[in-house]
């Protein structure tokens, strides 16, 4: 495996992360804030990916902006925002190709670095706004995409839970934002934001790929140049929630096809010791094709076409999701509720165990063969306060033992069940 | 084997087709940490009529055969294929699309194992009654999830509006009702007819020896014996140039319109030393007018008619060709209406050479971008080879085409009866 080396720098107002590998063709460098997730600013947040994107004052439409992206041999160029944990985070990655595969003289690096300058200190509109009448437009461009959510059942049944599930917790909060707050939101307003995230988030930069450490240290040193106080807020983790008594919801929709999902508190996440066990009680319960969930929703009853879990690292959630017909409901239910007590009662074989620890372990190899990937990986430590190299998180899903899984089984509890179904299944 | 040299990424191909007539590529990129595995055959959704190997009269199989197939290979007597991957550390998966079938594994350990494992559980077919049976619960959930996604809706009904009989217009996995009618035997004549060795490719990625590697397929496939190969015949309806109907609407209980402009390619113009040159074309004019940096894109995001999904996508096969471009919309025939007018525009557009310079720096920028997954870059292989032709002959073809080669690509493309239009809208 090649190792990868990660170079941090405290430099003034953020964390310098340098990775340098020659495994990619391109280079990328990523630029990361962070702050605590909540209902007030979510909306504006939500925006600001939108309209960062639609221009600088040297390149003063979206337009101008993806033409110099182009001429870059199509540098790409993202923004958006996310949550982990009670975490808002707003990412803005520019990848670019490595100069050694075209006939071409530039310094992409050198140009590209400008370009995230621009962006995050050049924006278009006047000293103390947006343009107005771009943040109008954009207004409109979030509102469409809050009420599409509603069309995919998917992703809508999932909000839906989580809605459900962490009601009054900070991670109720959509990272979309909320159509009813879009009123208030001008270019004022926005702009302060822009400029709260800019002073006071918490702020990483990532550089990866065929780079000189010292020479890349300058030249981002020499372009990121801006007073910054970050506030000293620790990333937020979970705090344990005491569940009365399980939810049971039902919406119904005109649709084809139910949506099952379930939500479990696992009261570890990644700065936990049993983190690791986890992943592993995942894989065996509901993340490989091996799983119990796939196997018996899917193969032996064949109440799906899928039927998986998930979990949350920041947060310690464990999240069900499967595609059932109306009428399965009940039965689907049970059967995954019996995989959760199978879990407790250790009913899976060492064999079982080791082959969930091998993909594990590949999936977790797979990331570092994607610079996106890694990158992702080396955050997690950002958010949980905690160093651990993949090689050392590589040593510690080998080590857990079946005790590990049945004792973290144990701290696993139901919290709330939805289900999407069918009009007149109810 | 044989082994090419690709000097504008730095890296080596090798090739060799086999006595049973299996071709095997093998890329390897020491760099990664893992081996991608894909194994593939001719043989999609579309080819639902033809003379079963040995035979001599066409038959016609139900819709969804393809795709059902593939699920079952998974499923052998002594328990799931999965099951195997996951005892040798590797993930896997497989997909139907209109024209191919492929089965694939990644891994990072056991990567000899995984290979035979990929080779034999796609050899060795074991379909019966019970099993097939029970397939139908599970692919039944599958269609019914599709129908509930407003863009798979969407563009299988475009599809559905440019084609009058071809059977892409057919959804990959059938319906509910066609699958019903599937049985083993079914499964086996095309099975037999279709996953010939001949009519297949292996490609490997990733981290290996490609000697070895070699030995390993080729002792494997030696051990196994086929019957010799036969010419498949396929059949397929004619098809006339323009679309089935220019407008068809679906309404769906859904909260935002879909608006999506189809166009048919001309079948003339898909001969095999016209097809390179005419994907990347199609790729670079859909880039270059209607992505963010386009004149188009522009006009349609400050006139209102475009949100944020919108998008194109291009397909171009050997005996059809078709692309498209839409999304959300909350006045969706306008932006039906302005699209229509756009692309027949385009044959009028002059493209000066710097603009022709600056398209040709992204889409190169965009190859080599690929080479940094080893799953877009095996998908592309086969994609490409599937019409005959190497992939990596792209940065060529690339360097060489002329701003000539481009505009007489671009004047013979659209024309009005090509077009089609298909929305989603909400009920009522």
């Amino acid at each position: 495996m090649t190792e990868l080396k990660e170079y941090q720098y405290a430099e003034n107002g953020y964390q310098l992360h340098i990775i340098p590998t020659k495994k990619f063709k391109t280079n990328m460098i990523m630029v990361r804030f962070l702050s605590p997730l909540r209902r007030e600013n979510a909306t504006k947040r939500a925006l600001l990916p939108f309209v960062l994107q639609k221009g600088t004052k040297e390149f003063p439409s979206e337009r101008l902006l993806r033409i110099k992206l182009d001429e870059l041999y199509g540098a790409q160029l993202s923004v958006d925002s996310s949550k982990k944990g009670e975490n808002l985070l707003i990412t803005l990655r520019i990848s670019f190709v490595n100069e050694k595969f075209i006939q071409n003289n530039t310094s992409l690096l050198t140009e590209v670095l400008h370009l995230l300058r621009q962006i995050l200190l050049e924006p278009n509109g006047t000293e103390h706004a947006f343009l107005p009448e771009l943040v109008a437009k954009e207004k409109n461009t979030l509102r469409q995409k809050i009420e599409s959510i509603k069309d995919q059942k998917m992703q809508y049944a999932n909000m839906r839970l989580i809605d459900e599930m962490c009601k009054g917790e900070p991670y109720e909060t959509h990272v979309h934002g909320y159509l009813e707050d879009l009123d208030s939101v001008n270019e004022n307003n926005l702009y302060d934001e822009f400029i709260a995230m800019i002073q006071h988030d918490q702020m990483d930069v990532y550089a990866l790929g065929d780079l000189h450490v010292e020479k890349t240290k300058e030249a981002i040193g020499k372009v990121l140049t801006f007073s910054r106080e970050p506030k000293h807020e620790s990333p937020l983790s979970n705090h344990r929630v005491h569940i009365d008594e399980v939810k049971e919801i039902k919406e119904a929709q005109k649709i084809q096809q139910g949506k099952l999902q379930i939500g479990f508190r696992t009261n570890t996440t990644f700065k936990d010791d049993d983190y690791f066990a986890l992943q592993i009680y995942n894989g065996l319960f509901g993340g490989f094709p091996h799983s119990k969930l796939f196997m018996n929703v899917r193969e032996k009853h064949q109440l799906a076409y899928y039927a998986a879990s998930r979990f949350e690292s920041h947060k310690g959630l464990l999240l069900v999701f499967s595609g059932i017909a109306p009428q399965s409901f009940d039965k689907a239910k049970e059967i995954i509720l019996e995989q959760v007590e199978e879990m407790k009662k250790g009913n899976f074989t060492e064999e079982q165990l080791e082959e969930t620890k091998r993909l594990t372990v590949h999936q977790l190899k797979e990331t570092l063969d994607n610079p996106y990937g890694i990158v992702e990986l080396m955050y997690h430590q950002v958010l949980a306060e905690k160093n651990m190299s993949p090689e050392e998180m590589f040593a510690a899903l080998e080590k857990v033992t079946k005790n590990d899984l049945i004792a973290l089984a144990e701290k696993i509890e139901l919290d709330t069940i939805y289900f999407l179904t069918s009009e007149g299944d109810q | 084997m044989k082994s090419f040299q690709l000097e504008q990424i730095g890296e080596t191909l090798y090739h060799k087709k086999l006595e049973n007539g299996l071709d095997v590529f093998l890329l390897p990129r020491m760099e990664m940490e893992k081996t991608y595995g894909i194994f593939s055959t001719k043989y999609g959704s579309i080819d639902q009529t033809f003379t079963p190997i040995g035979q001599s009269d066409y038959t016609t199989v139900p819709d969804g055969i393809a795709h059902f197939l593939e699920h079952k290979l998974f499923e052998k007597e002594d328990g799931d294929v999965f099951q195997q991957f996951s005892k040798q550390g590797a993930s896997a998966n497989a997909y139907t699309s209109f024209t191919r079938t492929s089965y694939l594994f990644s891994s990072t350990e056991n990567v000899k194992e995984n290979v035979q494992t990929l080779l034999d559980f796609v050899q060795e077919p074991y379909f019966t009654e019970e099993t097939v049976e029970k397939e139908k619960g599970i692919i039944g959930q599958e269609i019914k999830m599709y129908d509930d996604q407003p863009d798979w809706r969407l563009f299988f009904g475009t599809i559905g509006s440019l084609y009058h009989h071809h059977p892409v217009k057919i959804d990959i996995a059938g319906t509910v009702e066609s699958i019903q009618q599937i049985t083993k035997d079914d499964l086996y004549t095309c099975y037999e007819t279709f996953y010939h060795p001949s009519n297949m490719i292996l490609l490997i990625t990733g981290s290996f020896d490609p000697e070895t590697m070699l030995q390993d397929v080729e002792d494997n496939q030696r051990k196994k014996s086929f019957r010799p190969a036969d010419n498949i015949q396929r059949s397929f309806p004619d098809e006339p140039v323009s679309v089935a109907e220019k407008e068809r609407e679906i309404r769906m209980p859904v909260s935002t319109s879909k608006c999506l402009v189809g166009i048919k390619q001309n079948p003339a113009q898909l001969t095999s030393d016209h097809i390179p040159k005419l994907k990347l074309v199609t790729q670079m004019v859909y880039d270059f007018f209607f992505s963010r940096s386009g004149e188009y894109y522009e006009e349609l995001y400050r006139e209102g008619l475009i949100e944020d999904e919108f998008d194109y996508e291009i397909h171009i096969e050997n005996n059809f060709g078709f692309s498209m471009i839409g999304g959300d919309s909350t006045k969706p025939k306008e932006l039906s209406a302005r699209l229509r007018e756009m692309l027949l525009q385009l044959k009028q557009e002059e493209i000066s050479d710097e603009n022709f310079e600056r398209m040709k720096r992204k889409k190169q920028g965009d190859l080599i971008r690929t080479l940094n997954s080893l799953e877009a870059t095996a998908n592309q292989f086969i994609d490409y080879h599937q019409l005959g032709l190497n992939y990596f002959d792209v940065y060529e073809t690339l360097n060489t085409m002329t701003k000539d080669d481009f505009s007489s690509i671009l004047a013979e493309w659209i024309k009005e009866e090509q077009i089609s239009t298909c929305y989603v809208l909400p009920e009522s």
